[in-house]
């Protein structure tokens, strides 16, 4: 179907924000019990896609992250590795060989990122070349710009394109939102709703360069625009909030969310993801506290 | 119509401000004759946990302050603690304390406080050596702060106990995360207030209430603590078990005002470098 085919199947649904809030505070209150912790804790380190996306980005800067990725902290037993690590695309090819045999994924930035400024062309050559690097996943951005100004159909089509070309070489697609640009919570359920329409395999908040990153209200309202495109389609699309999350509490209670509002299915790594790079040495450090019952200090644990 | 005293509600410090204990609980504070004076947070392992994150967080940015800033911030403390004096005095005689008694807790805490004010730019210079070397190079050895200090304050005194036990730890450098007498932890609370008009940065002294014996093995145990120092009876088995367990460093004090400058020195690592001395010959003659 074409994307103003698709378009004319959008309709609005406008955000209770004060409901919204209201559920999250209920959210963050609930106390979880020690068993049921642990768990978490390890299912949110599995779930994390270790990022490293700067100018400054060397390849022994990737191959240190990517050995991290596959053991997060040597000095504790039965944890589980990361999700994905996730690089520039010129940096793929260096991941792809450090995590190869290792079961961690392989993601790449594409399509411009992270401003999205550039014609469609340019964005799927770049989106080929990731693929070509090795990346398992990409993580593309819409254009922020064109969605402001209502073209929302312009932000169908290419979203689609790239889309298409993922799905051509099995390749997952994540669609970043960059819902700090976005400016409320209506126009953020609105940018979902459409990149839904392609039928992703993730939608994303963040590009993480900007300073309003992921936080709970965003979250809960894509959540809920997955759920209700699932409602319609029966398609399962899955979630990845990114940059902001960087403690393990916090960790917990976007587990919680999802549970509440999406259900068991998507709690594994396969639809639901955490896009960061400080909170794996957190949820670490909270695993050794329950482990050894003494709070833990930054010091002992690996930077990158 | 007759008024109703508003009495004031004391909460803890940390990070710079005055939350309740995360647990809810409190403890009774009575007077010599059994009376109600207050109710004070009994606080959990976790808020000595939230504190050591403040007092984290502010570790570096006090430390990279000029000593000189430090001493100026010191002597802050004492002007503000000055001009409350009256207030603290009263406190301490609601606490059972003689009016002469509280007069020489308030001057002594305050004198306290000037003293190490005096010595945050002048203890590196005495402690500091340049050692003898047996190439041609300098060796000097320096002191920085350890880092991060859980404190176990007098308990016999409400103000002058505190003072000259977190004085000498922030002199150098050090944050603190303080435990204040149990049964006179009034005063140590109504200093926060001092502190937080005082030009010291949030989380450089962060001030709890509560039972040493519930709080003592979790600050023995906590990894991000660089040292314990105990300023009241003993520790237990336990604390001092784990306290081994991650090589801390744990000092201990008198409860009795012992002012001097070594005390600056217990909570110091010392540092000693090389420095290679400059050889004409390796600048062709330049001077």
């Amino acid at each position: 179907m074409e994307a103003t085919d698709l378009i004319a199947q959008y309709r609005e649904h406008p955000v209770d924000q004060m409901g919204v809030l209201d559920r999250i505070a209920r959210i963050r209150s609930r106390s979880i019990k020690k068993g049921s912790k642990v768990q978490g804790l390890k299912m949110a380190l599995n779930m994390i896609d270790l990022t490293t996306l700067e100018g400054a980005d060397t390849p022994n800067k990737v191959r240190n992250l990517c050995y991290k990725a596959m053991h997060p902290h040597d000095a504790a037993d039965g944890l589980p590795s990361v999700a994905a690590v996730c690089v520039y695309p010129s940096l793929a090819a260096v991941a792809k060989k450090a995590l190869e045999g290792s079961g961690v994924k392989v993601a790449a930035v594409a399509t411009y990122f992270p401003s999205g400024q550039t014609n469609l062309k340019v964005k799927l050559d770049e989106t080929n070349y990731a693929i070509s690097e090795g990346a398992d996943e990409i993580d593309m951005v819409i254009s922020r710009g064109k969605f402001l100004a209502g073209e929302y159909t312009y932000v169908l089509d290419e979203i689609m394109a790239v889309n298409a070309l993922c799905k051509e070489h099995s390749v997952r697609l994540k669609v970043i939102l960059e819902t700090g640009e976005l400016g409320s919570l209506d126009e953020v359920r609105k940018a979902s709703d459409i990149a839904l329409l392609a039928n992703p395999d993730f939608i994303k908040t963040s590009t993480g360069k900007i300073g309003q990153a992921a936080n709970m209200p965003v979250t809960l309202v894509m959540l809920q625009a997955i759920w209700d495109h699932y409602q319609r389609t029966g398609v399962q699309v899955g979630m990845k909030p990114a940059g902001g999350i960087s403690d393990a509490k916090t960790a917990l209670h976007y587990l919680r969310m999802v549970k509440e509002v999406l259900g068991e299915e998507w709690l594994s790594n396969e639809w639901f993801r955490f896009g960061a790079s400080r909170l794996a040495n957190d949820l670490l450090m909270q695993l050794m506290k329950q482990e050894t019952g003494a709070y833990q200090a930054a010091p002992y644990f690996s930077k990158d | 119509m007759t008024r109703l005293n508003i009495q004031k509600t004391y909460k803890i410090f940390i990070g710079g401000k005055f939350p309740r204990t995360e647990s809810g609980r409190f403890y009774d504070l009575k007077n010599k004759e059994g009376k109600l004076i207050a109710n004070l947070c009994l606080s959990s392992r976790k808020d000595f946990r939230n504190a050591v994150v403040a007092a984290r967080k502010a570790q570096a940015g006090w430390a990279g302050k000029t000593a000189y800033n430090r001493s100026q911030i010191l002597y802050r403390l004492a002007e503000m603690l000055e001009s409350r004096s009256t207030a603290f005095v009263e406190e301490m005689q609601v606490l059972g304390l003689s009016k002469a008694q509280a007069e020489a807790e308030t001057t002594g805490a305050i004198d306290t406080l000037v003293y190490y004010a005096g010595w945050c730019d002048k203890y590196t210079a005495l402690f500091s050596s340049v050692n003898p070397t047996a190439s041609a190079h300098f060796n000097f050895t320096v002191h920085e702060p350890t880092g991060v200090v859980a404190l176990l304050a007098p308990e016999t005194s409400p103000l002058r106990g505190l003072i000259q036990t977190v004085a000498p730890i922030i002199a150098g450098g050090n944050t603190v995360v303080a435990l204040a007498s149990n049964q006179m932890a009034t005063s140590a609370i109504s200093f926060a207030e001092v502190i937080q008009n005082s030009d010291v940065p949030g989380g450089v002294i962060n001030i709890l209430t509560g039972d040493s014996a519930e709080l003592t093995p979790h600050m023995a145990s906590h990894m991000d603590v660089n040292a314990l120092v105990i300023a009241r009876d003993g520790l237990s088995e336990e604390a001092l078990d784990a306290v081994t367990d991650n090589v801390k460093r744990l000092v201990q004090w008198t409860e009795e005002e012992d002012s001097n400058p070594y005390r600056i020195l217990d909570l110091q690592e010392a540092k000693t470098t090389w420095h290679p001395v400059q050889v004409s010959a390796a600048s062709s003659g330049g001077y």
